[in-house]
């Protein structure tokens, strides 16, 4: 069991192409020892929820810098919901002001990281979660 | 020879003396760091000599103002005549919203428009499409039908104010909007101005606004320069994009080789796809860059560009009109230099990349505003960064004498550095059959996410500093106030376009929807049938949707 590496998918769902971001993080995750799947820019929330489920992952980063995060990023959660894969924990990141985080907390999104969050900091909080919900299971 | 025998010897003395005294002086005073480097990475010397120039050939490398191989500017009389073009990228909401916002930019000095589309927009969506969730008028205004259109351009003298598009791939279908729009207000085709940028390489390279394959990409951007030569002489059809390849996460080189290379096969599929005389249309040809934080990088980027592009259409293509040699370009301040954090130093960064755009003789400028971290600009903001370029123009004197950094040991010493290794590339590119094969392998996009991470890296680890993310931190929040585009809008623009659905002759957008698949089919220019189109009221999505059907669609392949 702790021998699975961490299983990360990293998505962009929406119209929005500035992926400079979700790109690093990617390579970033991978240097960390995680499975990377990365979904290319301009997924829909179905193809998102789809494809985590499908790939098995740990944990979903979403990455939006359009604006279009207060609807996007609540509707991935709620989908993986309706599939019973609440399990897989989701995250975001892009340019979201601050009085969006709680009502993106409030729809399920476990934490968020904004322009100046270091890499290191992503990847540490991603290895303190999945192991937390690998001891429960 | 750009100095004398004599000179040149006497500056090897000095230098040689002075490098003794350097290695005495670090003996006790080490530098702050092992290693000086631009933004990008190029390793800088401690001091530049004569003897970097000593094998430059003042008429055949630098030479006049408004003569090859143009690197002190196109213009004779450089901006002692006119100065750059104001133009700053604004766009938000509805078309009212941005109308709006534009005649408020004039009022203020403002002198020329440019135009920000949403998400929905530049993907060939309609506001109503359940692609366009929650982005309807985020990023830009929503444009679906030419009713929206005319309303953005409500009150714009069309043969005055010249009016740039960031549209590309529905780019014929804005385009004919704006030509139908002329053509309703009495105004000639032959007297409107303004660019579309229209440039869909760029996008598989970096903006990843991409709708079909390369090829048919290719195809649509030719039709256009094919009509505008004749039909809009006055158009630039393509602007050649390296500022979002900048924005992805490239170097200065990356950034200037990949758009030239980008050039160079626009002109290609042109002369090869329409026949066309090389002088014919370059002339219409523009380009866009990116102006960065590191200032005398950024102004030798800008003064290779010119030289390397002259020397491109001289000799590649065999150009004799001296407008087909010029490199006319837009520039914008780095969006991906500024910082959420303390927002206001902002304007200082904007400031100094401004002032590089003009100093590397730019024609046309966006400054950005210190908010564009997080949403488009608040009014308040948009005034500063308009004002920062009109405080350039006006109260600083660096406008008084052309391309004053000229002759600079450093500065044409980097402006060659810059240019011999964006040939390098261009060779490289060359030499795995042009732009569309080396996308296809991966090539342009992979030297970029290398660059971007390394950067990320440099930065994670203090090599490279911005103040505010990785020095000189704050606790203390300097809150700015920021513009929200109401929610109610989208709901308003869907029912807008639903609503000229039905009462648009439904019998005559069907018609006109089948002229374009056909003018598809068989290889004609679409340019006509899509004028016919908007003015019949079809939505861009109805026509791209037409282009996705014959062309098909490319899918991000996701590589990083």
């Amino acid at each position: 069991m702790s021998a699975r590496k961490i299983r990360v998918m990293v998505a962009k769902p929406g119209l929005d192409g500035h992926d400079r971001g979700a790109r690093i993080l990617a390579r970033c995750f991978r240097d960390a020892g995680f499975e990377v799947i990365y979904t290319g820019c301009h997924q829909t929330p179905e193809q998102v929820a789809a494809a985590a489920i499908q790939e098995d992952v740990d944990l979903v980063g979403l990455s939006c810098l359009s604006g279009a995060h207060r609807i996007l990023f609540p509707r991935v959660v709620e989908l993986l919901k309706e599939k019973n894969a609440s399990d897989i924990t989701v995250i975001g990141g892009g340019i979201i002001p601050e009085q969006d985080f709680q009502m993106l907390y409030d729809a399920g999104i476990k934490a968020i990281f904004t322009p100046g969050a270091s890499l290191d900091s992503i990847v540490d909080w991603i290895r303190a979660s999945i192991q937390t919900r690998d001891e429960h299971h | 020879m750009y100095f004398s025998d004599e000179t040149q010897k006497k500056s090897r003395r000095l230098t040689e003396k002075w490098q003794d005294e350097v290695q005495e002086t670090l003996k006790s005073n080490p530098d702050r760091k092992d290693r000086f480097s631009t933004v990008s990475d190029l390793d800088i010397k401690r001091l530049y000599t004569p003897e970097d120039l000593k094998d430059v050939d003042f008429a055949r490398n630098i030479g006049a103002p408004g003569e090859f191989p143009y690197l002190r500017g196109n213009q004779v009389t450089g901006y002692r005549g006119r100065h750059w073009t104001f133009r700053m990228f604004s766009g938000m909401g509805s078309a009212r919203d941005t109308n709006a916002r534009w005649h408020m930019l004039l009022r203020e000095g403002q002198t020329g428009l440019s135009t920000a589309f949403d998400f929905p927009t530049l993907m060939g969506y309609d506001s109503d499409s359940p692609k366009a969730l929650g982005e309807v008028g985020k990023c830009g205004v929503a444009i679906d039908t030419l009713e929206d259109f005319l309303e953005l351009i409500d009150g714009i003298p069309l043969d005055q104010v010249t009016t740039s598009m960031t549209i590309n791939p529905p780019a014929t279908i804005l385009w004919a909007m704006y030509c139908a729009a002329a053509d309703i207000k009495g105004v000639p085709l032959a007297k409107i101005g303004g660019t579309i940028q229209n440039d869909m390489l760029k996008e598989f390279i970096a903006q990843k606004t991409f709708m079909c394959p390369p090829e048919p990409s290719i195809k649509l951007i030719s039709d256009t320069v094919e009509f505008g030569a004749k039909y809009v002489p006055r158009w630039n059809t393509i602007s050649i994009s390296g500022y979002h390849i900048r924005e992805a996460g490239a170097t200065a080189i990356q950034e200037l080789a990949f758009t030239l290379r980008d050039g160079i096969e626009y002109v290609e599929d042109v002369i090869r796809r329409k026949k066309m005389d090389v002088d014919d249309f370059a002339p219409r040809l523009s380009f866009f860059f990116n102006s960065h934080i590191d200032f005398f990088e950024e102004v030798c980027k800008l003064r290779a560009a010119r030289r390397i592009w002259a020397k491109i259409m001289r000799d590649r293509f065999g150009a004799k009109n001296p407008r087909s040699l010029w490199m006319r370009f837009h520039t914008q301040t780095a969006g991906c230099s500024l910082t959420a954090q303390q927002p206001y130093n902002n304007i200082i960064r904007t400031t100094v990349e401004a002032l590089a755009a003009v100093m590397g003789g730019t024609q046309s400028l966006h400054t950005n505003s210190l908010d564009e971290v997080f949403c488009l600009p608040s009014e308040h903001a948009v005034e500063v960064a308009l004002r920062t370029q009109q405080i350039l123009a006006e109260e600083t004197g660096v406008v008084n004498t052309i391309d004053p950094l000229a002759g600079s040991y450093f500065v044409e010493s980097l402006t060659n550095e810059i240019e011999e290794k964006t040939w390098e590339y261009i060779e490289k590119i060359d030499a795995m059959g042009g732009m569309i094969a080396a996308i296809e392998k991966g090539f342009p996009q992979m030297e970029i996410a290398d660059a971007a991470y390394k950067f990320q890296r440099q930065i994670e680890n203090k090599e490279k500093i911005m103040v505010g993310v990785n020095k000189y931190v704050t606790e203390a929040q300097h809150a700015v106030p920021l513009m929200e585009i109401d929610e109610k809008m989208g709901e308003e623009q869907i029912k807008r376009v639903q609503d000229v659905r039905r009462k648009r002759d439904n019998h005559a957008v069907k018609q006109s929807l089948t002229d374009i698949r056909t003018a598809c089919k068989s290889g004609a220019n679409v340019m006509p049938c899509c004028i016919e189109a908007v003015k019949n009221l079809a939505t861009q999505q109805e026509i791209c949707d037409v282009y996705r059907e014959v062309y098909g669609e490319y899918r991000d392949p996701g590589l990083y």
